[in-house]
């Protein structure tokens, strides 16, 4: 079907948040201006842009990385075009803001200078290219994240901008989550009002299941849930929730329903070992609620209403959900970016007012000029 | 509620406990620096006996990475899945309010005419001895 031909615009999305999409760095030509001379001569030197850096979670050609309707018809890179994410998404289901998580190999080189110039790169060509370009738009944050003191230098520059909104992670990178020596990573999330989005995908320094390398993508692919809940259960113990109480974690692209299982076994583990965290004084699900947020696409259900509804009984609260297209990644089919018989009160709150209260900065002046009409 | 003499001072030593049965009711009875406490042998739980428990200290940190220690020998961990009970209070950790063994009055009585009145179920009470009294 033809983009053009696709039914009215659908409310129920209207004038919300959709908190994930992937804007595609199309090739190292668009950072260039944004090198500075030495990385720029490499580029040329050592041949640079002839380098894939997208992430191998998402292979160009993988069907998952994008739906068939959205996948342009040259060949080009899903999600690098702005006119196209406003056909697929901003002009069709017409939320307020949408919020730009770029995916991209810059944050996970090995050198960490290269790492810092490219995410550097990245974000200067995200605010030109992409921020400027619509007022709807907000972004996420990309950093070396493998060096602390360079990440930090990176959260810092951005955050005066009041459209980067969240500092963006992989959820496997060197090491775990919560160990200290990320710790001024979310200390400067905290204090600038950022939040800490952790989106699927590997740096590949350790195998991508907890048992050893995988021959196939779909058990990279499938083993991605079960790093959320490694890394949740990082955060947690480490006591990183303690240490930086205004701190907000967005796990994205989690798959959510390991979520029932998980908060169970560590609400239930807790209790006879928390002597070894001591810091950890309440019931990781109560931490859960105060801290942790999730984009609701993928959802591993088959009726993923029910899924949703199951996980909002069973963890106490409607306030952990965040509406998401994934755009252009394939996770539903049609206008089914959220299920169609979520009960009315639920989808509110996960379009509109859990998006906002996860987002401080959503609510900052620069908001205001968005929600005007285009 | 009735008082029963439930051992001698001297089986119960300072950081020692026993078990005793009053009225078919299994009670632990601990003593902390020379005072005596008694709860319900039965973990809330799923029913271990409190009495095998490890004593522990009060674990607390002022943030991570730095622990504070303090109540040492005042909480006993069932043995079963680790939870931590006050012992001078029978309260949980976890859930103080909610989470609880039933924690019982203890005195220390001199072996005498008081004392040879309550019925000791299983020694006799001689004059000399100092005894543990439970009211449950
Ligand atoms: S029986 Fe005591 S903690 Fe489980």
């Amino acid at each position: 079907m033809d983009d053009t031909d696709r039914p009215a615009p659908l409310s129920r999305f209207a004038g919300g948040v959709d908190c994930d999409l992937h804007p595609a760095v199309p090739g190292m030509d668009v950072l260039l201006p944004y090198l500075d001379d030495y990385w720029r001569e490499m580029v040329a030197v050592r041949a640079l842009d002839r380098l894939n850096l997208s992430l191998t979670s998402y292979p160009k050609g993988a069907p998952i990385t994008c739906r068939p309707d959205w996948r342009p018809a040259d060949g080009s890179w899903p999600g690098a075009s702005l006119e196209a994410m406003r056909r697929h998404v901003l002009d069709y289901y017409r939320p307020g803001l949408g919020i730009l998580n770029p995916l991209y190999g810059g944050t996970l080189m090995h050198s960490e200078d290269m790492a810092a110039a490219l995410c550097r790169a990245t974000n200067d060509w995200i605010r030109d290219a992409w921020l400027n370009r619509d007022p709807r738009l907000r972004a996420s944050i990309v950093i070396p994240v493998h060096n602390t003191a360079l990440a930090v230098e990176e959260i810092e520059r951005c955050a005066e901008d009041p459209r980067f909104i969240q500092v963006l992670m992989l959820v496997s990178g060197e090491v775990t989550l919560g160990r200290r020596q990320l710790w001024p990573i979310y200390a400067a999330a905290e204090r600038l009002g950022l939040a800490v989005g952790v989106h699927a995908g590997s740096a590949y320094r350790s195998a991508p299941t907890s048992v050893g390398w995988p021959s196939y993508f779909v058990e990279d692919y499938i083993s991605q849930s079960a790093a959320f809940e490694q890394q949740l259960q990082s955060l947690i113990a480490e006591g990183v929730f303690a240490k930086f109480p205004g701190l907000r974690i967005v796990m994205i692209e989690s798959g959510l329903t390991w979520l029932s299982g998980y908060i169970w076994r560590a609400d239930k583990t807790w209790k006879g070992v928390r002597a070894e965290v001591p810091w950890v004084t309440r019931l990781p699900s109560a931490i859960l609620r105060d801290h942790v947020r999730f984009t609701v696409q993928p959802v591993d259900d088959a009726d993923a209403a029910k899924g949703i509804g199951r996980l909002v009984e069973h963890l106490g609260s409607d306030e952990l959900f965040l509406f998401s297209t994934d755009y252009p990644h394939w996770q539903y089919e049609g206008d089914d970016a959220l299920p169609p018989d979520l009960p009315e009160a639920l989808l509110r709150k996960i379009v509109h007012d859990n998006p906002l209260a996860t987002y401080p900065r959503l609510l900052k002046p620069a908001t205001a000029a968005a929600e005007m009409p285009a | 509620m009735a008082r029963h003499v439930v051992a001698t001072v001297d089986e119960i030593p300072p950081g020692a406990r026993k078990r005793v049965e009053v009225e078919g009711r299994g009670i632990a009875v601990f003593n902390i620096g020379g005072a005596y406490f008694a709860i319900a042998d039965r973990c809330p739980h799923e029913g271990a006996s409190l009495c095998d428990g490890r004593l522990t200290a009060l674990v607390e940190a002022s943030e991570p990475g730095r622990y504070v220690l303090s109540r040492r020998g005042e909480l006993v961990r069932c043995p079963w899945h680790g939870w931590e009970f006050d012992i001078r209070t029978g309260r949980s950790w976890c859930d103080p309010k909610r989470l609880k063994v039933r924690s019982y009055e203890t005195s220390v009585e001199v072996g005498g005419a008081e004392a040879t009145e309550l019925q000791a179920e299983t020694f006799p009470v001689s004059v000399e001895a100092r005894f543990v009294v439970v009211e449950a």
